[in-house]
């Protein structure tokens, strides 16, 4: 069966409101223990996806399965599979720390005979012994998401979705957490990953991008960065900025120019090419070019591109 | 002097304590017009508590805040006048259209009559709202909520912008339309003064400033704060990321490195001497890997490397 290998199977999922196709024949394959990132702006078919993969809405066709259960047929087993956590919603500020993680073992159910141990260990991993009495809401951010992963987890469920879980959180306390996160998928859980925060992005081993209801890209980090970007990124220092921006919108080979802070950045065919070119076509209209060099692109100028590239002609004048 | 004069915004040793705890501690720093400049830093930091201070909401314990050359606190009147200040929840009014919101602004802020008209139709113009005139604000999506937040903060031409994480939960793309109104503003010469979580979003600005606890880590141009770091970056991808670093965590010269979804982001002392080091070890190892590549230091990582080795605080 290739169902023990993967923990979540999509195949030719649609949902549709009324006339709007939401969710247009998607198919994804998630691995047990892998940490996958589903991206995409709002309004793109992410949540209607995540709500149909947590069993709370019925596809209208294709279908699902989350841990070996069909999410159409069997939402109640596919609930009992899943723990959700969400940098939004996700724990009671007014109530203790243990009062937090007791709640939530009532919920989810935690067997009486496994509750202790699970508390402890909750506790342990939120690294919150000996504070099970301070209020939720005084807690720093960084503790306040560890107990929120832990309340998700009393229940060990073998897939976790994770709604930006660390925005807002610093540095040190994120990277914490993702080691975390990726401790856990080391032991066999799934991690299902939603974000608009591309360095939350760079934490998933494998990405998809859904715009307008169908999946426009997937792979790895860095082979996102590498293969799906429309043409190349160039750097360009010059002065002044907002005149070149305009200028630049209809010179040959650049697809596309914004400021980014005291600097241009210029989506472009063939980077080669477009050095020596964009360089003239600049000091040819009395701006004088200083640095200008490809760039690696982000996945920020991934995501940016793929789903405004399919806008041609609408939304792309400045 | 002319760099003085160009200051709009100047925040000198501005303090602020909550129960105790200073939330704010003797920060300064100073935005000139026509630059963007960002207070960065996590929850927590003080951004939310030192905008307030600058827009005169809240009285600072010690310091000073002053803007367009008024005292905040002495004469709020006057700074009024010369400011707009975006709190994370712009009150919109949900049940009014995107052209009744804004008309509310312009009255709430004096905006004058015959100038309205224009302004109103160049920025939701620039936000790329021009079709949504008649929507209800409460229809609107979290992005669009955002810009026309703006459009009706700077519906009276302010002189100064204070932005309070504007982009949090805004979509990349959103998030870019965003930024492009921001840096029309410069133009016509406005100072912003924008906070954000996203360490990121600070490379968009012109200058930014690093809190962590109230206090200011660093501040300068992100170009300067990377040429300062002295350290070098490595991007190492991988198909085995974990047994990656089981390899390399051991290895001299490291400061810090970062599991990501498919490598390391490493941190070392000297890259030139580290990168051949590295290669070796993990052929040795077995472990499958890319080239090993030098990259630019991110803002996460002069804020981590600032964090954790303890360095003073310096302006």
């Amino acid at each position: 069966m290739p169902e023990d290998n993967n923990s979540v199977v999509i195949e030719d999922l649609v949902k549709r409101f009324g006339d709007f196709v939401a969710v247009d024949q998607i198919n994804l394959e998630i691995r047990k223990g892998e940490v996958f990132g589903f991206l995409g702006p709002n309004g793109a078919g992410k949540s209607t996806t995540i709500r149909m993969l947590c069993g709370l809405l019925t596809p209208t066709s294709g279908r699902a399965r989350v841990a070996g259960h069909d999410v159409g047929r069997e939402p109640e087993a596919v609930r009992q599979n899943i723990g959700y956590m969400s940098q939004k919603f996700s724990l009671y500020n007014d109530l203790t720390v243990i009062e937090n993680i007791r709640l939530f073992a009532g919920l989810y159910s935690v067997p009486a005979n496994q509750l202790q141990a699970r508390i402890e260990w909750a506790l342990e991993m939120a690294n919150l012994k000996g504070q099970e009495n301070l209020m939720t809401g005084t807690l720093p951010g960084g503790w306040k998401q560890r107990l929120a992963l832990g309340c998700a987890v009393l229940h060990r469920p073998p897939i976790i979705f994770l709604d930006e879980p660390t925005s807002g959180v610093d540095p040190i306390s994120r990277r914490r957490f993702w080691d975390l996160i990726h401790h856990m998928a080391e032991e066999g859980v799934t991690v299902f990953v939603t974000t608009h925060y591309m360095e939350e992005a760079e934490y998933c081993n494998r990405l998809a991008l859904i715009f307008r209801g169908k999946i426009v890209a997937r792979g790895t980090p860095s082979e996102l960065k590498r293969n799906s970007m429309e043409g190349e990124l160039l750097l360009v220092e010059c002065q002044p900025l907002g005149t070149a921006v305009e200028v630049l919108q209809t010179a040959p080979r650049v697809i596309d120019a914004a400021v980014f802070g005291n600097a241009l950045h210029l989506v472009v065919r063939d980077a080669a090419a477009a050095v020596p070119e964009v360089t003239k076509y600049l000091s040819d209209r009395g701006i004088a070019v200083g640095r200008i060099e490809k760039i690696r692109p982000s996945l920020e100028d991934v995501f940016v591109s793929l789903t405004t590239a399919r806008d041609a002609g609408k939304e792309r004048t400045a | 002097m002319t760099d003085e004069t160009q200051s709009v915004i100047v925040a000198q040793e501005l303090t602020k304590g909550f129960r105790g705890i200073l939330a704010v501690d003797h920060l300064s720093f100073e935005v000139r017009s026509g630059e963007i400049f960002g207070l960065v830093g996590p929850d927590g930091a003080g951004k939310t508590t030192t905008l307030r201070m600058l827009a005169g909401i809240l009285p600072p314990d010690e310091g000073t805040a002053s803007v367009s050359g008024f005292n905040v606190a002495r004469d709020p009147e006057g700074a009024k006048h010369c400011l707009s200040y975006m709190p994370q929840r712009f009150g919109l009014y949900e049940d009014l259209t995107v052209d009744e919101n804004i008309r509310f602004y312009a009255d709430l802020f004096g905006a004058k009559k015959a100038e309205r008209q224009e302004r109103s139709a160049q920025l939701l113009r620039a936000a790329g709202m021009q079709e949504f005139r008649q929507r209800l604000a409460g229809k609107l999506s979290g992005g669009m909520k955002q810009k026309l937040g703006l459009v009706c903060a700077l519906i009276h031409r302010p002189k100064v912008l204070l932005l309070d994480e504007p982009t949090t939960g805004v979509d990349p793309v959103s998030r870019r339309d965003f930024w492009r109104i921001l840096y029309e503003l410069i133009s016509e010469g406005v100072a912003i003064l924008a906070s954000t979580a996203y360490l990121d979003e600070a490379e968009r600005c012109h200058r930014v400033a690093l809190l962590h606890q109230g206090k200011l880590l660093f501040s300068d141009t992100p170009a300067n704060l990377k040429a300062k770091l002295g350290k070098g970056v490595l991007s190492i991808t991988s198909s085995e990321p974990r047994r990656l670093r089981a390899q390399l965590e051991p290895a001299d010269g490291i400061s810090s490195l970062v599991l990501t979804g498919d490598g390391l982001h490493v941190v070392v002392d000297d890259a030139a001497r580290r990168i051949p080091e590295f290669e070796a070890q993990l052929k040795h190892g077995h472990v499958p890997f890319d080239a090993i590549q030098q990259v630019a230091p991110t803002i996460e990582d002069l804020f981590v490397d600032a964090v954790t080795s303890g360095a003073s605080p310096h302006a």
